[in-house]
């Protein structure tokens, strides 16, 4: 028998962890008026050591948030690209473990950049239930990570998570969808630290051409819920959808286009430039970002 | 005769859709408000007599309910033991119990207002099911199946797609059940809004696993009622396979507050003991590894995985049961003891349905051959007067192209 306890249901009321990086990521970048652009990448693909190059470049180039996708044999929520990174990535032989170590490495580097940028987990919820929700806090507060977002888990689930990831001073990060209830909004915001995550279409990861139309009304929504920064992603892969965003959220979430950048590059340098010059033109196109909002 | 001292169980799922500590909801968010849509319009449904009166018609005249019940005086004889009854899922249109469950959501999505139905499938009998009353209602139905499925079920395949339904091959992972899930997953997040996710087992999110048992507990019932009539007192022994567990929920459900009815799942035993041969969650005891209560697809139960909480892949030689997750009730019912859980191998399913067919005159499925082979094993060993019903939960016609390989 596993000593792997279910996961319980009563509610979790402790305070959220005190404000670290992710917060003060956050603050930095409303006072200069400037979108945030939180970079994902699958951990691992094509390996540990491609990936901490490709995210200390991402970092230098302006990502203000990096999510290191932990690869999972069943991402339900992913669509091709990020599917196929994960196969890549435990093809290669990333574990939870590693990628928890490869936070550590990042912690270490002497480029400023990398040493500080908000590095959160973002995972499906098996890996971390078979590490142990103390265990793997304890292991990842310690490593230098920020917070931790579990696709498949949503509040309900999550009392034992929460209580665990706030005792480490982790960041507790939930997706909102555009199927999310105004009822279940509101538990969604109460749950979350750091920020919160919106969906922005029904629909797995991917790029798109065009951004939902109903997404502002949808952001509009959200935010009668929530004082925390707004970060949207699903879909997200072009200047020009940074720029529209800049008008209705705090940060965009770029992922499946920076994992096509990684794929398609024939060596860990190759990808680290190709990133950087993606970020790049992302994060020029966030610099004319919030002061649109406020004007 | 028939009243029976009230259950000692508890009524399961909770709320919130656990079965002791395993069930549950584990998906992205997005997928939440349909979840709690569906269990929504199931409750209503199920408290409304017009749904009721739809759906038997629809199981009596369509499906063909009841199925007999029938003593399998032949088999009885030759293995020398228990009294053995066959319960004859297998003689319902499409050929299988899948039908059942398949009935119930496609009216539920009706109610609901979806044009289009998705469904996996793995054996291919729970996607013609579902592809059939998608004709007979009148709805849009796409199924996903892995590639390998595909090719050992092909049978199924163009039964599907002759009834207006896409089949959609799927290449990931170990291209069987577990990554037609997925990618029906997939598609229902993307279309959530106009599709219902035709879920074909006891498995997934909270409210699946019961709405699913609930429409297959009919056979259940109908076996109490039958035996009870055909030799005045309940049975010894039930016996039905397991891959997510529904053909055996829908069996088993009926008889758990008896006490002294013992009930047998059976897991694919596959080709070895070994994580990646196997498809055994529950009986571990038997010397299998690899499997640890863990979440795949929505659910909290007993999962094959690696030790770092990586679905591992499996295998049987019956696409129906070659899967890592088994439903949350089935691992409950394993916990408490109410019900015990055991693996029989490939060999020895093939074996048991070459005996039904000579014997009986049935060709079993290869999911169904699974049970009768832990019958055929136990019946020696029983009384003259104990009494064993086997779930044959589906017909072996699909199967042809590999039970040819052993004539």
């Amino acid at each position: 028998m596993s000593e792997t306890a279910a996961p319980k249901s009563a509610a979790a009321s402790e305070a959220s962890p005190a404000a670290g990086r992710i917060a003060r990521c956050f603050r930095q970048l409303s006072a200069r008026g400037e979108l945030g652009l939180v970079a994902y990448v699958t951990a691992g693909d094509p390996s540990l050591d491609a990936t901490e190059r490709i995210v200390v470049a991402a970092a230098e180039s302006g990502a203000d948030v990096i999510e290191l996708g932990v690869p999972f044999s069943d991402p339900v929520a992913d669509g091709p690209t990020i599917q196929r990174a994960s196969d890549r990535a435990l093809r290669a032989g990333a574990t939870l473990v590693s990628v928890i170590d490869l936070v550590r490495r990042l912690r270490a580097r002497t480029s400023s950049a990398a040493a500080d940028v908000p590095l959160i987990l973002f995972s499906y919820f098996n890996p971390i239930l078979q590490m142990g929700l103390d265990k793997f806090a304890d292991a990842a507060s310690e490593a230098g990570a920020d917070g931790v977002l579990a696709t498949d888990l949503t509040p309900e689930e999550a009392a034992d998570y929460r209580a665990a990831m706030h005792a480490r001073n982790l960041d507790t990060i939930f997706l909102a969808a555009p199927t999310s209830t105004d009822e279940r909004l509101a538990k969604i915001a109460e749950c979350s630290s750091g920020f919160l995550y919106l969906i922005s279409r029904t629909g797995v990861t991917g790029a798109r051409s065009a951004l939902p139309e109903d997404l502002p009304a949808l952001a509009r929504r959200v935010r009668r819920f929530t004082k925390l920064p707004l970060a949207v992603g699903f879909g997200i892969s072009q200047p020009e959808h940074v720029s529209v965003l800049g008008g209705i959220a705090d940060a965009a979430v770029v992922g499946s286009a920076i994992v096509a950048e990684i794929e398609k590059s024939a060596s860990a340098k190759e990808a680290a430039a190709n990133v950087a010059r993606l970020i790049g033109s992302l994060k020029d196109a966030a610099r004319s970002g919030i002061s649109r909002r406020s004007s | 005769m028939s009243s029976i001292a009230p259950s000692v169980l508890e009524p399961v799922p909770d709320v919130r859709g656990r079965y002791g500590p395993y069930g549950g909801r584990y998906v992205p968010e997005t997928l939440v408000a349909p979840l709690e849509e569906l269990e929504r319009v199931y409750a209503e449904a199920c408290a409304d007599p017009k749904f009721h009166a739809e759906l038997d018609a629809l199981l009596h005249d369509f499906a063909g309910r009841p199925t007999p019940l029938q003593f399998a005086e032949r088999l009885t004889s030759h293995l020398g033991g228990a009294r053995i009854y066959i319960k004859r899922e297998d003689l319902l249109h499409t050929g299988a119990h899948k039908i059942n469950n398949s009935l119930g959501q496609g009216l539920l999505a009706v109610r609901m207002g979806k044009k289009r139905v998705i469904a996996e499938t793995g054996a291919g009998q729970h996607g013609v099911a579902t592809a059939t009353v998608a004709a007979r209602l009148g709805l849009e139905c796409t199924v996903y199946m892995g590639t390998e499925d595909m090719e050992r079920q092909r049978l199924n395949v163009n039964r599907m797609r002759l009834l207006g339904s896409d089949v959609i091959g799927v290449e990931s992972g170990s291209r069987t059940l577990k990554d037609a899930i997925n990618e029906a997953m997939r598609d229902w997040v993307t279309n959530v809004r106009m599709s219902h996710y035709l879920l074909g087992s006891v498995l997934g999110a909270h409210p699946y696993p019961q709405i699913v048992r609930d429409f297959h507990k009919v056979i259940g019932e109908e076996a109490r009622e039958q035996i009870l009539q055909k030799e005045n007192r309940l049975p010894d022994w039930l016996f039905a396979c397991v891959g997510g567990g529904s053909n055996a929920i829908g069996l088993f459900n009926a008889f758990l507050a008896d006490s002294s009815v013992k009930m047998v799942g059976v897991e694919a035993g596959g080709r070895g003991h070994t994580l990646g041969d196997h498809a055994v969650r529950l009986a571990a005891a038997r010397g299998f590894t690899g499997a640890r209560p863990g979440i795949l697809q929505g659910t909290y139960s007993y999962v094959l995985q690696t030790s770092d909480g990586q679905i591992a892949t499996t295998h049987s030689i019956s696409a129906g049961l070659d899967y890592p997750a088994i439903g949350p009730e089935h691992a409950w019912l394993s916990d408490i003891g109410r019900a015990e859980y055991t693996a029989v191998s490939d060999e020895e399913a093939i074996q048991a349905a070459k005996t039904l067919a000579r014997i009986e005159g049935i060709i079993p499925a290869l999911e169904s051959s699974h049970a009768v082979a832990e019958l055929i094993r136990r019946a020696p060993k029983m009384k003259r007067d104990e009494l064993a019903i086997v779930n044959l939960s589906g017909r072996g016609d699909k199967d042809m192209e590999t039970l040819s390989r052993y004539v």
